[in-house]
Parts: C-alpha cells; structure tokens; sequence
C-alpha cells in the first residue's frame, strides 16, 4: 500500500479509500463520450473535517485532487486529466437547516437533489427548490460547480442565482465561508458583502464546496404542463417572449426531436403552470392561451397540445438509450432566446451529418434574459463508430456556438480550450492570477478551465 | 467466458449509470441500494456493477476477488429494477446473476460463496449440517410427515437450522396446528429450495435441487405447499414451473392472513405493541406481496402500527438475500443495511419490529442487537407475534 493510499485509510477508514483497480475503474469512466482517464486513487469523506484532512494530503504531496458529486456532467468535467485523487462527496449529504419562513435550505453539499425534493414534499409541501434537468443523484455542490440550472429557471435564473451562503475547503485546506453565515447570522443572504463569486462554475478547480444555503420558492399545490406547438421555428422566440411576459410560469421549454415522430420537425413549447387552486391555474390557462398566445391559435399556426397534471419526475436519462446505446451527450449552450431557429436548424444538420437522431431543448433563463439551449447526440456504448461520431458531433457543435457567437455551457475540455482562445485577456489575466493564489500547487481538479 | 458468450451481451452496455436505481420509490435518498449503502463507491451501486461486469467480460479488467466481492455483494433485492426507468430494467438483476453464473463457470467466486454452494450440494443446506438435524425444529410439536394431507409446510433451510429462525418455524406450525390445516412436513427429507444459489449464479444447482424437490413433491402427491421463508415462495412459484413442476405455492403470511379472516384463529391482543414491518424483498418486489402481512399485523387487537419510512416497493433490504445472510459482505459496519433498517424501525417508536422471512429475522435480530435496540425493539416473525 503506497503512503498516500495508508493516509486516506487512516482518514476516513478502509471502507471509504480505495486504490483498487476495480473501484478506480468505475471512476475513470464518465457517463458520455470522454475517453478514460484514471485516478490512482479514490475517497469517500464523510465530513468536512476529513476533507479537509484529504485536501492537506494532496496539497502537500502535490497530488491532484478531483471533486466528484453525481457525476452527471456527461462532459467529463469530473475525470482525472492529471491523475491524483477523485473525492467522492456523497457521503456529505445532510440536510442541516430549514428555515421555513426565510425560504432557505441549508445542505452538505454532496447532497443528492433528489434527496431535497424528497425531504421538502414530506416536511414543507409548501416550499420547493429548483432540480436541475439531471437525475435525481445530481448533487447540490456538482451543480453548483457547473452552473447549473432547472426548475424555475425561468422565474429565477441559474442555480447559482439561488445560493444564499456557501463554505468552501480551500486548496490548502483551510475552510471560508461566503454570505450572511460569514458574518455568524445565519444562511439567509450572499449580500451585501463584497463579490468573491470564485467557486461557482469553476468545476472545482479553486476549491471544493462543502455546505450550501439554497433559497426555496413557494411550492404550489397543483402543476400542470400546458404543452403548446408550432411548427414554424422562427415563431418560438415569440411564442416564448410572450408568456415569459406574464411572468408566471414557472419553467418554460422548448423541444424538438425526430424521436418521437410526433415530435419530428415540430416544436413543443412545455408552460409549467402552477397553482393553489384550480381557479388560479384556469386563470393562467386563459392568460397563457387566449391573450398572450390567442394570436398564434387564431392564424392556424400555433396550437395547444395538451394540458396534463405534471407529478411524475422526469426520466431524463431515457434519452440515452434511444438507440439501444446507453449513452447520449449534448452540448449546451447559453445564447439569446432569439438563437433558437439558427440553433436548431444547424444542429439538426449536424445530427443528419452524423446519423444520429437530431434532439434539441431551450430553456428559458429569467425574463428570456437567456436560454440555456441543448443538442443531444445519442450513442451506442457498445459501437465505436457511434461514440466518434457523437463526439464529432459535440466537437462540431462547440465551434458552431462560438460561430454564433453564445457560450457553451459546463464546456468538456474541448469547449473550454475554444472558449479560453476567444475570452478577455483581462479576464484571463484575472482568472490565472486568481486559480495561482488559490491554488499554488496548482491540484486543483488540473486541466479545468487552466490558463496557460 | 467473454462478453459475446455472455446471456446479457446485448443489453448490458444499455446501463447509463445515471443513478435511478440507487433511490427508493419517494427518493427519499440514494441509499435503497444495499451495497452501496454499504460502501458509498460507484463500484457498488447497480449501474458500477454492471459497467464493471461488462468490462471484465471485455477483457479491459481482469478478474480479481475485489471484482468477485464487488459482483457477490449484490443482494438482488431488485431495488434496481424497481427504480430504473429504461425499457430493460427487469433484467439489472438477471445480468448480476449471469455475471455471477459466469464467475461459477470459471470457479472464480469468493470463498463464502464456495462453501454455501458445496455444503447445498453436499448436504442440501448452506450450514454443512446433518440432514437428521432439520428436524430439531419439531421437537415436541406432534407434527406428521407429509403424506396426503392437503399442504406441505417447507419450512426451508434457515427455519430448520437457524436456531433464531426455528422459532419462526415452530410458531407458523402451532398456528397451522391450532386452526385444524390439514398439513405435514419433510423432515430429514427436505433439501434446499434452490433460490439462494440461483441468486449465487449456480444454474445447474438450481435445475438439481428443483428436479430432487419437484420429484419427491410429487412422489408424495403434493398439490399445495406453505412456505416460511418468501425465498422458497419465489422458487417455487416462479422457478419451479420451468422444470416442471407446478404447485399451488402460499407464503405463510398468506394462510395467516387468510385463517384470521376466517376465524380460525385469532391474534393475541397487545395492547402495548408498536409495530413497524420489514418487507422481505422475496415476498414485496418479487412477488409484489404487500398486503398479507399487513393484513396479519391489523388483526391484532390494541397494537398501533407504524411504517417506516422506506416500505413496501420502497423498502431498504436486510442485506441477507442471495446468500448474504451466509457470505455476509454487507456486514461489520453501521452502514450494513440490517442496521440502518434496525435504527429506521426504532425511528417510528415500535417496540416490535415484525418480520414475514427467516432471513430478514436473523439480520435484523443481531443488527439490533448491535445497535444495543434490544432494550427498546423486539424482532418478530409475524407468526411470533401471533402466538404471543
């Protein structure tokens, strides 16, 4: 047994430390197209104590560290590009606080969010928080260090606009604390203290969070997914800058997919409404369809799908196995909801060039401030040519979103190298100082948005 | 044995890894699948398991006993299939059991799971006892041999050796005995049912011990069988027929359920009885037997019953299926599911936590035991408490 391995053990136990090839395997793989990349080691803190204990190891012995949530990024943003130690954070998974009234949750951030769903339904019906589009094994800090969004994205923004109070274990191991709760007050605010916003988006690369304050929103009674279709493209911005005008949906989506046929070359456009009761939800139902969208239904060129109460938890990953595959990886981008016709029709021909089944999402972010828009590229795990093709794809799909000049959302390392190639020098100046302060020993999951 | 001899080659490369199947039904956590409960690594959780059976069957990974572990800690409690949404998630835990059968194939199993294979094929139960010895459990019960009556009790190997497990055995057959069944039991004859070492991969053990059972079943003329244990249940009702041999199987909470309503006998009343129940993964997702035991455990005048938070299709395994009880890989931490399930039972303030399977019995006793519970909650086969 090396040093370092004996040194995990002695901190978290042998159950929780391994460098078995076995165990090193399953966290060498991503669940997308990335080749393998191999940790020499993995561990499983169950505290803060213990991370921070496995953070001095590494930093010391210059080992690179990785942080690991649910490991559902698809791009490969959690694998070893240097080797060292992957740190499994589902272990730190308790719900510390719930503060009813000021609509927070405060989180071990290896927390699952379906963990907090589950929690919020049985112990606050009226409270929710926003799930991001993932699994429900997606975590609190895994989405945090991506910039995630989801539910209510539309209402609220990104994931990250929802953070109320963060502690991070810096590189060297020391612990900061970020919000009202940095001032000993509790969890309830991130102002109005002066901006550090280091660890957001930055795929764990300048230090790993530990315990997040999330804000909750009133959860309603009564949800409903008012589906609404045009098959017109250039109608969709429209269609969406009009309900987003009402402000009161709580998600809005658009799709499109040659799988299913219905859906082939159509554009679904998915109104969350919401409501305590059913004369609130009718009352949105009129807004949405006969004011707002009246003018589309009346021409012939938009019409309603359905309307169907919406209780089960999307199955998301279904998408990977359209071919029989079990894998499926998509770019993402954040664009103007005005992208969207270009958007879809590029990728739609990128998806033909590559005999894969075209899959495209936008989801609207704030007051159509953005949308996050996606194309999904399935493949089978079992067929080579498959996974090249997605990944050409997602390589193609990358360089089309610089083309158009969006930005690519939780880039594969791919999609970072061409974002660095175009970002502000004076932010890259910026970025390289700050991640050298940081992170002087540079083990920080290394190879993540690395300035050179 | 490679991946293109292999049952599943093309299905298992369909897993996404995406993390369903560790949940229970209202996603309260991702801890509803036993070993990674157990262990919290990726290698553990369903989908791990998988990538690294297929990977092994590839030739990317060799064989090691850390993979042999790894495949044998699946307890195939079919939490997994319950909470996978793709199209192929009844079959998760038939590739663990294929891989398995692979690993049996080549002789590469663990050394537990080699002794439980040789003792059921030496001596007809896992333990390496004498066959004279499964009759311990009938001592001073008057019970028949079958012969013509109109059930056959199995009572299974944990209910004839496990001396824990014994009570469970004697107190099903007083009830049998006191509402006037007409039933006899096997004794020294009885051999193992054959449905832990298919969960071991052990094919052609499975088709020997059902064509023994099926035969002297059949020999005797018996139409109707009561078992204890929801193991025996599962392999005869749904293995049994493919080797021909097709029998009206009831679990025991199902007779029990069925001569309560009928007055045949009636529950003790208890009025200072808390109960919460543990679905045995056997009779609950198996066989999606939810409510006898339920039924059973209402009929008892003056006890409040409490569920646990995971039950049902929901509920966390004991960690003892698949021969686990015997191997134990799950065990000797406080994440061993019998103790996580031990500390849920004693979070809905029962006093007893009732059980419907020898295995789920003998787990859940020394899990509380080890939480030092047994002060505060009393482990209870459903016909115990009956016969309280």
């Amino acid at each position: 047994m090396s040093s370092i391995q004996q040194e995990l053990v002695n901190i978290v136990g042998e159950d929780y430390a391994s460098d078995r090839r076995e165990e090193l395997f399953t966290y060498s793989k991503d669940l997308g197209t990335s080749q393998p990349l191999w940790p020499e080691y993995v561990v499983a803190p169950k505290t803060t104590d213990e991370l921070q204990a496995v953070v001095r190891l590494a930093n010391e012995t210059k080992t690179p560290i990785v942080p690991l949530g649910g490991g559902l990024t698809l791009a490969g943003l959690a694998l070893p590009q240097k080797g060292g130690i992957i740190i499994d954070l589902k272990r730190m998974d308790k719900i510390l606080e719930v503060n009813e009234q000021g609509r927070y949750i405060v989180v071990e951030a290896g927390i699952s969010h379906g963990k907090i769903t589950s929690y919020l339904k049985k112990n606050h019906p009226n409270l929710m928080h926003s799930e991001p589009g993932a699994p429900p094994a997606a975590t609190v800090g895994g989405n945090l260090a991506i910039h995630g969004q989801g539910d209510l994205a539309h209402p609220y923004g990104f994931n990250t606009d929802m953070v109320n109070g963060l502690e991070v274990v810096l590189p060297t191991g020391d612990i900061a604390r970020f919000g009202s709760c940095a001032v000993g007050s509790g969890w309830y605010t991130m102002h109005p203290l002066p901006d550090i916003g280091l660890f957001l988006g930055w795929n764990g690369a300048t230090g790993i969070i530990t315990k997040v304050s999330l804000k909750l929103y009133p959860c309603k009674k009564f949800r409903e997914n008012n589906m609404f279709v045009v098959e017109n493209e250039e109608f969709v911005p429209d269609v969406l800058f009009e309900i987003s005008h009402l402000g009161m949906a709580e998600d809005l989506i658009a799709t499109s997919s040659e799988i299913p046929p219905m859906m082939n070359r159509l554009h679904y456009i998915s109104i969350i409404n919401t409501g305590d009761s059913e004369e609130e939800l009718e009352f949105k139902r009129h807004m949405t369809f006969d004011v707002q969208l009246a003018k589309y239904i009346r021409s012939g060129v938009g019409g309603i799908v359905s309307l169907y109460d919406e209780r089960t938890r999307p199955q998301v990953s279904k998408s990977a196995d359209w071919k029989k595959g079990g894998g499926f990886e998509y770019v993402g981008a954040i664009v103007p909801v005005s992208f969207y016709p270009e958007c879809y029709r590029r990728g739609s021909e990128i998806s033909g060039r590559h005999f894969i089944p075209y899959t495209v999402l936008g989801r609207v972010i704030g007051s159509c401030h953005s949308m996050m828009f996606s194309w999904s590229y399935a493949f089978n795990r079992a067929d080579d040519a498959t996974v090249k093709h997605a990944r050409d794809a997602l390589h193609e799909t990358d360089e089309l979103v610089m083309e158009i000049n969006g930005t690519i959302w939780k880039p594969a390392i791919f999609g970072q190298k061409l974002m660095l190639e175009r970002m502000d020098q004076g932010a890259l100046r910026l970025m390289k100082e700050v991640k050298k302060i940081l992170d002087p020993n540079g083990i920080m999951n290394p190879g993540n948005w690395e300035v050179d | 044995m490679n991946l293109m001899e292999y049952k599943y080659k093309d299905m298992i490369h369909r897993c996404f890894r995406c993390g369903y199947c560790k949940f229970p039904t209202d996603w309260s956590d991702v801890t509803n699948c036993p070993p990674y409960a157990r262990f919290r690594l990726e290698s553990y959780s369903a989908g791990g398991r998988l990538w690294l059976i297929r990977a092994w069957l590839n030739g990317e990974l060799e064989w090691s006993p850390n993979l042999a572990n790894i495949v044998y800690s699946c307890v195939g409690c079919k939490n997994c299939v319950e909470k996978c949404p793709h199209s192929f998630n009844d079959d998760v835990v038939n590739m663990i059991i294929a891989a398995k059968t692979a690993m049996v194939d080549e002789g590469k199993i663990p050394k537990a799971v080699g002794e439980f294979l040789t003792n059921v094929q030496l001596h007809g139960n896992p333990y390496g006892m004498a066959a004279k010895r499964r009759e311990d459990w009938m001592e001073g019960l008057n019970l028949e041999p079958y012969k013509n009556q109109e059930y056959l009790f199995y009572v299974g190997c944990e209910g004839s050796y496990d001396t824990r497990a014994q009570g469970a055995a004697r107190a099903t057959a007083k009830l049998l005995q006191k509402a006037g069944v007409s039933f006899g039991v096997l004794g020294s004859q009885e051999i193992s049912d054959g449905n832990e070492v298919e969960m071991m991969g052990e094919d052609a053990l499975l088709e020997d011990l059902a064509k023994k059972n099926i035969k002297m079943f059949t020999d005797l003329g018996v139409k109707k069988i009561i078992t204890l244990s929801p193991h025996s249940y599962n392999v005869f009702k749904n293995r049994y027929p493919d080797f021909g041999g097709e029998f009206q199987v009831y679990h025991h909470s199902q007779i029990l359920a069925n001569l309560l309503k009928k007055g045949l006998i009636k529950a003790p009343e208890q009025a200072d009885a808390r109960i919460t129940f543990h679905d045995p993964c056997f009779l609950g997702r198996w066989n999606e037997e939810y409510s006898a035991p339920r039924k059973v455990l209402a009929a008892i005048p003056g006890a409040t019953f409490a569920e646990m938070a995971r039950n049902k299709k929901g509920a966390l395994c004991c960690g003892g299926g698949a021969g686990n009880f015997y191997t134990d890989f799950l065990g000797g931490s406080e994440d061993s599911p019998a103790r996580i399930r031990a500390r849920e039972a004693d979070e809905t303030k029962a006093n007893i936590l009732a059980v419907a399977c020898p295995n789920c019995l003998t787990m859940l006793e020394d899990a509380v035991k080890t939480e030092g519970l047994e002060d505060k909650i009393k482990v209870r086969d459903i016909s115990e408490i009956l016969t309280a």
